[in-house]
């Protein structure tokens, strides 16, 4: 997953507390209880993760914190669960039937996303999705391995195929 | 509530099966991967669900648990196909039977 050569957002404020917040969440869920004591140390421990991983911030940069990206996120994971149940359905009609029906090539597809974040998610997306696996990224490029490449397709329609569904609702909420 | 829970572990352990014999059944690595990776994934989360439908006091702990699954098991999976190119691993296709190299770049 190389991202040099593309320009990086800077992680602002929002994104520190963002991570905060989803690390202290991490800290509850683990514990498992409201108590007061726990809580008292998940602000500390939290505030400690992430004042150590600063540093590392700068994934978490091409995330948007406003109000208007929770509609996108919530359609895209909306797309996504059904995506991935049609992918399940899909693989266990192609392993099931006896004549195996399969059409592998490896197709390139183009992306707009910006930012490393919003690629990785669109990468793990696409490799959770029918017949499609993410091989390598390379700047606006994803390599996708395709058990049914229609034959004759090119970068144009195999984005549209496999990318389109994915980007319309994530560039919504990543760069 | 226990035959919704055992429906989903049933469902589960389906999806895995299907997984194991995609396994065994496809013609090369590329494809076994993503036999692998999509069964086993819906394949475990239904598995939570159903857990969790059985153990509701767990919740939170089987919520991190299918989150992290999300996140890792195709990010995972990506990692191996990628280090299989860069090895020159060929994808198998029908059309290299007779002409090889017409698929990959």
């Amino acid at each position: 997953m190389t991202t040099k050569s593309i320009q990086q957002p800077e992680p602002g404020f929002v994104h520190g507390l963002f991570l905060y917040l989803l690390v202290f969440t991490l800290w509850m869920l683990l514990v498992g209880n409201l108590d007061t004591a726990e809580m008292a140390a998940g602000v500390v421990v939290a505030l400690i993760v992430t004042l150590a991983s600063r540093p590392h911030l700068s994934i978490l940069a091409g995330l948007i914190i406003s109000p208007s990206a929770l509609l996108p996120l919530l359609r895209y994971l909306g797309t996504f669960i059904v995506a991935l149940v049609q992918a399940n359905l899909d693989m266990a009609r192609r392993v099931l039937s006896p004549s195996l029906p399969l059409q592998p090539a490896v197709v390139e597809v183009e992306t707009k996303l910006k930012s490393s974040l919003g690629r990785l998610i669109l990468a793990n997306s696409i490799t959770l999705t029918p017949g499609t696996l993410t091989v390598d990224v390379q700047d606006q490029v994803l390599l996708v391995h395709w058990v049914d490449a229609p034959p004759g397709s090119d970068r144009v329609s195999t984005t549209k195929a496999i990318t389109s569904k994915f980007e319309q609702h994530l560039k919504g909420f990543v760069l | 509530m226990r035959l919704i829970a055992d429906l989903f572990l049933v469902v589960g352990a389906a999806f895995t099966l299907f997984g194991a014999i995609g396994l065994i059944r496809m013609p090369d690595v590329y494809n076994r991967i993503q036999a692998g990776t999509k069964a086993v994934t819906l394949g475990s989360l239904c598995l939570l669900i159903g857990i969790a439908l059985l153990y509701p006091a767990w919740w939170s702990k089987l919520l991190v648990i299918g989150v992290l699954i999300l996140i890792t098991n195709p990010l995972g999976s990506s990692t191996i196909a990628r280090a299989l190119l860069k090895a020159g691993v060929k994808p198998w296709s029908k059309a290299s039977v007779s002409q090889p190299g017409e698929a990959d770049r």
